[in-house]
């Protein structure tokens, strides 16, 4: 303890612009913190309460929140109905935390999310079993981000894996395919690609076929998650050694089984942190299907700010998403961080 | 075994593959293609580039050079690109500079400097860029005073809710051009003299001749300017300002979001960059006698930007193709522009054509440059 003090003070006055600095930082913390918790804590209005009542409360309003919390959570989904979306959340966080927790064989998983998405499709979808038929087009809010976040990597991963292996093959028409969509989809930015999905798909397919807006969506986030994948895929190939490829051959094993039952497995051990941040920038980029008019939980906040007696509480609206998103990347990057450290030990 | 031809054989398979795959990706575009053909017609689209030509008919709130309704569309895409291109050229600047300021921040001593920083790119980094630039345009259209009370920051300089509006000189720019390009010479001259000298007698090469080089005539010449010539200087109205410069609230929204989201990104990738420098290289650097300074720039900085500049490649990339937001807050920059196209002509094949082309060359030049940089660093360190 008597060592520590000396130590403190020669980090926090160690010489002449580190004792300025830290008078700065001090000042700074005095002058902006408690205006802030004031702000946020005392002044602000917690309960329900009327737009006049946090104007002269003076505070953050967090009773916008409290009046519009369903419909940022929940879009346009039919208000009576928004249990089934609240349900299918739960069973998507729930098949996500039991496969995370790698208690069960694929055999199972694979099978629980078979069943899971099923039970998924029909409470949003609803139609049968007595519930009630909701049209994509109502879907929104947090489910619809998870949900896009979700199936987006998922659908990407198969792709991503062709596209990784395509991209290393001595075949050269394969290679320069892979190369040429690989880097064609990294060069646009997302919201083009968007577009893309939104405009040009119904001009691309027969005449008949119609495909909502959800799913153009869909495929445009899977091909453009593909594309990244498949680099944090090829990463992750070019750390595993080659003998394996040449044992794998020499025992016989065809190219398909080589790459993956031998080669991808252990790819994919490598590429954990890279895929791990792709999905979190996956999960944050589900935001932009809001400009395609999908209402997600960002563009929902945003109708829900529409309302004219509420607008000027911007500020407390998007914060309340901003934890939201907060804590699912929060979750993401802590999960793939001992991901890792459990798949390093079961190798030593 | 001497089944030549059939599938066992290694050379042939290759090629039945190759063929297969052609095959089948030739089939899909074809089958797309037809489609696309018969859709056209029965919708009755126009196609072809022709409509690029025809005047726009729209304004634009915001452009470099001089545009109009009457202008043509492909005008209109140029005024867009050009947009796009001041902001994405600006946020990388800036988003250098606070993630420079940030990654050096968490990686100091002070104990109440480092969870600061780390705080900023954990919090920075989680929170969706949309969301953060609709923070920002609320922040400024919403929160800031109207002209008549506008508050002056210097004098001439207003923020308010129309943006933020600076004095602008009558005349001169050119001369402030000129007076920039001549300094940007002297630098690239003085660069290639301080090399030489380096190379014969070992004086290292300064930085500080460059900055006034570079900088130091085109702030002579508005000092010049501002000294002979009086400015226009925004006046506050009831209604709003007259005169003076703009940056309209959707630029400043779109640079200040954009920046910051990078800036935690870029202090990530320079610390990950610092950290894998040896401490024994500090060590050693510090018992040849040189001063901490020196040990950054001419020890520790060489080797970490070898690790960092490939990231940051990418973070630059990232940053250019997330200008497209821009069309979620309304400014006028190269998708926006080609959304307000397809909505007007319908042609939307032609113009989404266009916009990847534009984005595609650009992100291929962003890495072209930063593979020759990178190129460059990889060498010093190697040297």
């Amino acid at each position: 303890m008597s060592a520590a003090v000396p130590k403190l003070r020669q980090r926090l006055f160690g010489s002449v612009g580190n004792s300025l600095l830290t008078l700065a930082m001090v000042a700074a913390f005095v002058i902006y913190v408690p205006p802030l918790l004031r702000w946020a804590f005392i002044d602000a209005t917690w309960v329900a309460a009327a737009p006049d009542v946090c104007r002269a409360n003076g505070g953050a309003c967090w009773s916008f929140v409290h009046e519009k919390y369903r419909l940022i959570l929940f879009g346009r989904y039919p208000y009576a109905e928004q249990w089934r979306p609240l349900a299918a959340l739960a069973l998507a966080i729930m098949l996500v935390l039991a496969s995370c927790s790698l208690r069960f064989g694929w055999r199972t998983v694979v099978a629980g999310w078979a069943i899971g998405v099923t039970a998924i499709i029909v409470l949003m979808r609803g139609g049968a079993l007595g519930l009630e038929y909701v049209p994509t087009d109502l879907w929104g809010g947090l489910p619809l981000t998870v949900f896009l976040a979700l199936s987006g990597m998922v659908g990407a991963f198969p792709l991503a894996v062709v596209l990784a292996l395509g991209r290393r093959s001595r075949l050269r028409v394969v290679k320069s395919i892979c190369v040429a969509f690989i880097e064609m989809v990294r060069g646009v930015p997302l919201v083009t690609v968007l577009f893309m999905a939104s405009f040009m798909i119904p001009l691309f397919l027969p005449g008949k076929v119609q495909v909502d807006a959800l799913l153009r969506a869909l495929a445009a986030i899977t091909l453009f998650s593909a594309a990244y994948l498949a680099e944090a895929i090829r990463g992750g190939l070019q750390a595993v050694p080659e003998g394996q490829e040449q044992a794998a051959e020499a025992l016989g094993l065809t190219y398909w089984q080589t790459s993956l039952l031998v080669v991808v497995p252990q790819a994919l051990r490598h590429a954990i942190p890279a895929i791990a941040n792709l999905f979190i920038g996956l999960f944050k980029d589900t935001s932009l299907v809001g400009i395609v008019g999908l209402t997600d939980l960002l563009l929902a906040t945003k109708q829900a700010l529409g309302d004219p007696q509420w607008r000027s509480f911007a500020l407390e609206g998007y914060i309340f998403v901003a934890l939201i998103y907060v804590a699912f990347c929060f979750f993401i990057s802590r999960y793939s961080r001992s991901l890792e450290r459990r798949l390093q030990h079961d190798r030593s | 075994m001497r089944l030549a031809g059939g599938w066992s054989d290694p050379a042939f398979r290759a090629v039945a593959t190759q063929a297969m795959v052609l095959a089948l990706v030739a089939g899909i575009i074809a089958f797309l293609a037809i489609n696309l053909i018969g859709n056209l017609e029965e919708r009755s689209i126009r196609t072809g580039f022709g409509f690029l030509w025809q005047a726009s008919g729209f304004e634009i709130g915001q452009s470099f050079i001089a545009y109009s309704a009457s202008s043509t569309f492909a005008k209109a895409l140029l005024v867009g690109l050009l947009n796009t291109l001041v902001v994405a050229i600006l946020g990388i600047v800036l988003s250098t500079i606070v993630g420079t300021i940030v990654g050096v921040a968490s990686l100091s001593r002070n104990p109440l400097v480092k969870p600061l920083a780390t705080t900023y790119v954990e919090l920075v980094r989680n929170v969706p860029l949309l969301l953060q630039l609709y923070v920002w345009y609320a922040v400024l259209t919403q929160m800031l005073p109207a002209a008549s009370a506008a508050p002056q920051l210097l004098p001439g300089l207003y923020l308010a809710k129309s943006g933020l509006h600076f004095p602008i000189l009558h005349s001169g720019a050119g001369l402030v051009f000129g007076a920039l390009i001549a300094g940007a010479a002297a630098a690239l001259a003085y660069v290639a003299w301080s090399r030489r000298r380096a190379d014969l007698t070992g004086a290292p090469a300064l930085l500080w001749p460059r900055a006034v080089l570079l900088l130091g005539p085109a702030i002579a010449a508005l000092l010049f300017l501002a000294a002979s010539t009086p400015f226009d200087v925004p006046e506050p109205t009831r209604f709003g300002f007259s005169g003076g410069g703009l940056v309209t609230p959707e630029l400043t929204a779109l640079l200040i979001g954009l920046s910051l989201y990078n800036s935690a990104f870029i202090a990530e990738i320079l610390r990950a960059g610092i950290m894998s420098v040896s401490r024994s290289q500090s060590e050693a650097a510090a018992s040849l006698g040189l001063s901490r300074a020196h040990t950054l720039r001419l020890v520790i900085m060489p080797q970490a930007l070898k690790v960092a500049v490939p990231p940051l490649a990418s973070q630059y990339l990232n940053l250019a193709k997330n200008t497209s937001l821009a069309i979620a807050i309304g400014y006028p920059d190269l998708m926006s522009i080609g959304n307000t196209i397809i909505n007007q002509t319908g042609q939307a094949i032609e113009v989404i054509a266009i916009l990847m082309a534009v984005y595609l060359t650009m992100s291929l030049s962003i890495s072209a440059f930063m593979n020759w940089y990178n190129a460059r660093v990889a060498l010093v360190g190697m040297k």
